[in-house]
Parts: structure tokens; sequence; C-alpha cells
């Protein structure tokens, strides 16, 4: 039991790690993957709606009609989308300014949906959570090497720190909308060079 | 009126949905491969941008704001373009068919196509008003369309190419939309 509980929890750190196996929830990946900070804050957002919408579906798997299920769905990823947004806008507000609009656009996150789909709807409630847990963390993780990578070329700091001496030419197209794509495509590349399994 | 011509260069250019914005990128990879797929996905997008956003601009002037329930408008957002989505698919299968069987498979993915939701924000957001949500949803989505249809081209021919292992399909798609973004990148200095 416990052993496939972990084994939920961690394929997707590697093996199915969301936007770079299976090319899902790209947008978000490209928009806030400019630095670190802004990488760790959405990656917590998200794992924290993954989690949470995966364990109400698998707890309420039985009642909701199929017909209707991907409407309930909606709703209950819309739910814990407004409690991090409000959260957020408590507690993190300059962060909360600096995502803007992707922290209500979680809602269509192709994986929220896609996990309560193909999984959540037909697992128990403490498998679901170790799903959403290990996608959410692999999200996480996958925004913060984009995030790490960009920050460094691009301006030359990492949390805000100088990692490559004072001589350093930013490499500026990095931070800008073309360079978020051509990081992302190269990322995926070296993801495909190493371990097709 | 100058406004207008204004804020139609920069949606459609300057601030493009899918390349500056970063929204609806998803769908953007999926249905770029062939240019009939492409053009269709770029119509039903059109269609039901502006419908949602027009929607949603009037649900909070006149039911979220008045109430003082703005807390609620990412749910009632999402379920408003989902209920549209469904909707538009039912009017057309019965009165328009032959629309309907050009943008049928289109329709219930654009559900999950963030760009949609995306411009109903930015409206709010910008704090526009009704003609003003009226010319950005529409320019915003005819940007989106001119992007998704200049992308199909140019990955038709790439399927001609011989492209490293590693690199094809998806990988090869961010590179190119990157060298799409520099062009649209170009325009900045305009307005």
């Amino acid at each position: 039991m416990a052993q496939s509980i972990l084994k939920e929890f961690t394929k997707g750190l590697w093996e199915q790690v969301p936007p770079f196996r299976l090319v899902l929830g790209l947008c978000p990946i490209l928009a806030v993957s400019k630095n670190i900070e802004n990488a760790i804050g959405m990656g917590v957002a998200c794992t924290f709606v993954f989690a949470f919408s995966n364990l109400l579906v698998s707890m309420m798997r039985n009642i909701i009609p199929s017909k209707v299920r991907i409407a309930a769905y909606i709703i209950i990823i819309a739910t814990f989308v407004t409690v991090v947004e409000l959260v957020m806008q408590a507690y993190t507000y300059p962060l909360f300014l600096k995502l803007g609009i992707f922290i209500p656009l979680i809602v269509v996150n192709c994986i929220a949906l896609g996990r309560a789909e193909a999984f959540a709807s037909k697992n128990p409630p403490l498998a679901s959570v170790a799903d959403g847990l290990g996608m959410g963390i692999g999200y996480t993780i996958s925004l913060i090497v984009l995030g790490a990578l960009r920050e460094s070329l691009g301006n030359g700091t990492l949390m805000g720190h100088q990692v490559f001496g004072p001589d350093f030419l930013p490499f500026k197209f990095m931070l800008e909308a073309p360079g978020a794509f051509v990081c992302l495509g190269l990322v995926l590349c070296i993801m495909n060079l190493f371990g097709k399994k | 009126m100058g406004d207008y011509i204004v804020l139609t260069v920069s949606c459609i250019l300057i601030n493009n949905i899918l390349l500056a914005q970063f929204l609806g990128n998803c769908p953007f990879l999926g249905t770029s491969k062939r240019m009939d797929t492409a053009v269709g996905m770029a119509m039903a997008v059109v269609f039901v941008i502006v419908l949602a956003g027009v929607i949603t601009w009037l649900t909070e002037m006149y039911l979220l704001k008045p109430f003082n329930i703005e807390y609620l408008r990412t749910l009632s957002f999402i379920l408003i373009v989902a209920s549209l989505v469904q909707f538009v698919e039912m009017f057309l299968k019965k009165s328009i068919p032959a629309l309907y069987t050009g943008l049928g498979i289109f329709l219930p993915l654009i559900t999950t196509n963030c760009a949609v939701l995306g411009v109903c924000l930015i409206n709010i957001k910008e704090e526009y008003s009704f003609i003003e949500t009226l010319v950005s949803s529409f320019t915003y989505s005819v940007g989106y369309g001119l992007a998704l249809i200049l992308f199909a081209g140019i990955r038709e021919r790439i399927i001609l190419a011989r492209v490293l292992k590693p690199l094809q399909d998806t990988s090869i798609g961010l590179v190119t939309a990157g060298m799409i973004a520099i062009c649209f990148f170009a325009f900045i200095g305009m307005v």
C-alpha cells in the first residue's frame, strides 16, 4: 500500500514530469519562469491546487454523475484557485502582483483537469493526493529549472545574487518572450536526449 | 477613433496574446501541425473569445460589482466560458451545420484554452469600456489566429526538413515559435 502511494508520488517527479514529458501546462511555464522567485511562487500555488482538487475529486468520485463530471471538476478546481488567490493577495502581495492573471488561470491549466479526469476519478483519496503532490512538485521543479536558466543567462543573477562575476554581459534575449520559447524548446531537447526511458 | 486604432495594433501585433503574453500555448502546439486544423481552430477562437469577452464583461459590471462579490470572478468566468462553449456547439449543430462541421472538434477544446479566460480577465483588469472590450476581444483573438496560421505554415515546411532526433516535434516547434516571437517583438517600437 505504502509502496504504491510512493510510486504515484515519484512518477510525477521524473517519469511523467508534466511540462516536459506530457507537454501540458505550458503557458505558465513560459510566462512566470523569468526568475526563480516567481517560479517558486507559481509552483507552490499549483501544487496546492493539484493536491487538494485531486483529494476532493477522489472523495466525491462516486457521487458525481459521469455526465456532468467535467463541469464538477472545473468547479472544484476553481474553488481551490480562488482560495489560493485570496491567500496570496493577503500574505504575499508583491508576488501576487507579479504573477497577475496567471493565478486565476491555474483553473485552465490542463494538468489540474487532466489529473482529475485521468487519475483522481478512479483512485482512492490517499493515492490521489500523492499523485497531485508529485505532479505539483515535478511542475515546481521544472519551473525552477527554467527560471534558473533564464535568470542566470539573462540577468547574470540567481535569486538576486551575482553568479558570473561583474564582467558578465547579460544575455537579455533570455528574459524576453522569444527567449522563453527557445529556452523551453532546448530544455525539451535535452530531456529527450537523456532517458527516453 | 484614434484610440481604437492604437488598441487594435497593440492587441494584434505588440501584445500578441500568444507570442508576447503566453496564453493558449497547448492548443497552439497541438493544432498547428496542419494548415486546415489551424484555420478551424483560429476561427473557433475568434468566435468564442468575442462572445465570452462581452458576456463576462456584462457579468462583471451588472452582477459581480453591484453585489460586491468580485472574489467569485474566477469561478463565475470559467463557468460562463464552459457553458458558452457547450451552448455555441449545440446552437451551431442545429442551425448552421456547415460551420459546425468546420469548427466541430475544436469547440470542446476551447474550454481549456487559457487565451479565452485570459482575454476576459485582461478586459476587466485594464478597466475597458464596453466598446473597448468588444474591440480588444476581437483583435486579441485575430492576433491569436494570425500567429497560429503563420506558425502552421512554417511547421508544414519543417516536416520536410531533416531535424535532429531529440529536437523533433514539440521541441523544434517551440524554437520556431521563438523565432516568430522575435518578429512580433520588432513591433514594440510602433506605438
